[in-house]
């Protein structure tokens, strides 16, 4: 490869075109920005640092963010041309994942909305 | 991907470098790793299932207890933590797979098999005590849900150990050869998209949990 992106893709060439000590130091940047945010995650509930009802979109942030940490520094995702069947169907799965879930609760919420009182489901049934 | 038979007039491989080592297709190495991620995007579907049964049963606890009175912050902090660090030797197993140096990579994977079976160790005895308590998988749709997600990332978790034994078991019988290397190579990507789904996990289902 002519221009060797900073990390290799998943499955990429036989041998990184780095020294180990590079590729360590990869990782390592990985774990202390997974373990800074992990570290947020835990703290926040028990703050006051945020306003107590946007906690949980705080922590869905920050899980989405080590998320990317993760794919970044230790899957190698990337920019480079190999990576770019690799980006497609994460994000192929990613817009299934998106249908799934909020799928799910929206029809169930909206079943639950549109669910008579349990008596009057009795008194239909006699 | 790039063919070796691209040439400088061919505007369709405009941004593609021939692989050095491919005659006309993308290296072998490449397209196991996609074939696998194709594995683990199908696997992150599945979850998805898993955690949409989750958010939709959350609060149908029929009158049992909820997340905040059921988990214990502490034992999931040191959970995320083992999984974490087992994730950061995983990959230095795989470096040290790439320079073959036998010893460095049997460490590395013996501190993430430690690591692995320690966070199972603590969530079978989560788990357990909650059964123990009476609130086991038929306590409440919530519970059922629980266990379900829990478990199945657990043993996830379990397969993926039993996979990293026998990876160690193949490098020493057989030494770093090719197909050995891209195993390790599959290996490690199942093991950081275990860590990318308990990342999801302890915070939708612990950290939300103990707060709503």
């Amino acid at each position: 490869m002519t221009d060797t992106p900073a990390t290799a893709a998943p499955g990429s060439t036989h041998a990184p075109a780095q020294s180990v000590g590079t590729q360590v130091l990869g990782y390592a940047v990985g774990l202390v920005l997974a373990v800074a945010l992990t570290g947020i995650s835990f703290f926040l509930p028990h703050s006051a640092l945020i306003w107590a009802p946007g906690v949980p979109i705080g922590l869905v942030v920050l899980a989405v963010a080590q998320m990317g940490v993760h794919l970044v520094f230790f899957l190698h995702l990337n920019t480079g041309p190999d990576s770019t069947n690799t980006v497609l169907a994460l994000a192929f799965g990613l817009l299934i994942v998106f249908l799934i879930i909020a799928g799910s609760l929206f029809i169930m919420s909206h079943l639950n909305h549109m669910m008579p009182p349990m008596d009057q489901v009795m008194r239909m049934q006699r | 991907m790039s063919l070796a038979a691209a040439t400088a007039d061919d505007p369709n491989a405009l941004g593609h470098q021939p692989d050095a080592d491919a005659g006309g297709v993308a290296n072998q190495r490449i397209i196991v790793g996609y074939g696998f991620w194709i594995f683990l995007v199908s696997d992150i579907v599945m979850f998805a299932a898993f955690f949409a049964a989750y958010a939709v049963l959350s609060d149908a606890t029929a009158g049992g207890p909820a997340g905040r009175q059921l988990f214990d912050l502490k034992t999931t902090a040191i959970e995320t933590a083992c999984l974490l660090l087992s994730s950061f030797t995983c990959g230095l197993a795989t470096i040290a797979a790439h320079v073959e140096r036998r010893g460095w990579f049997q460490a590395a994977m013996a501190a993430t098999f430690v690591l692995g079976a320690t966070f199972i160790g603590l969530e079978v005895h989560e788990l357990a005590g909650l059964v123990a308590g009476g609130n086991g998988p038929q306590r409440s749709g919530f519970l059922s849900a629980f266990f379900a997600l829990v478990g199945c990332h657990g043993l996830h978790v379990t397969l993926g150990l039993l996979w990293l034994s026998t990876m160690m078991a193949q490098v020493v019988a057989k030494g770093f050869r090719d197909d050995i290397l891209r195993r390790i190579l599959c290996f490690s990507l199942f093991w950081h998209a275990l860590d990318i789904i308990w990342v999801a996990l302890f915070t939708v289902v612990y950290l939300i949990g103990s707060i709503t």
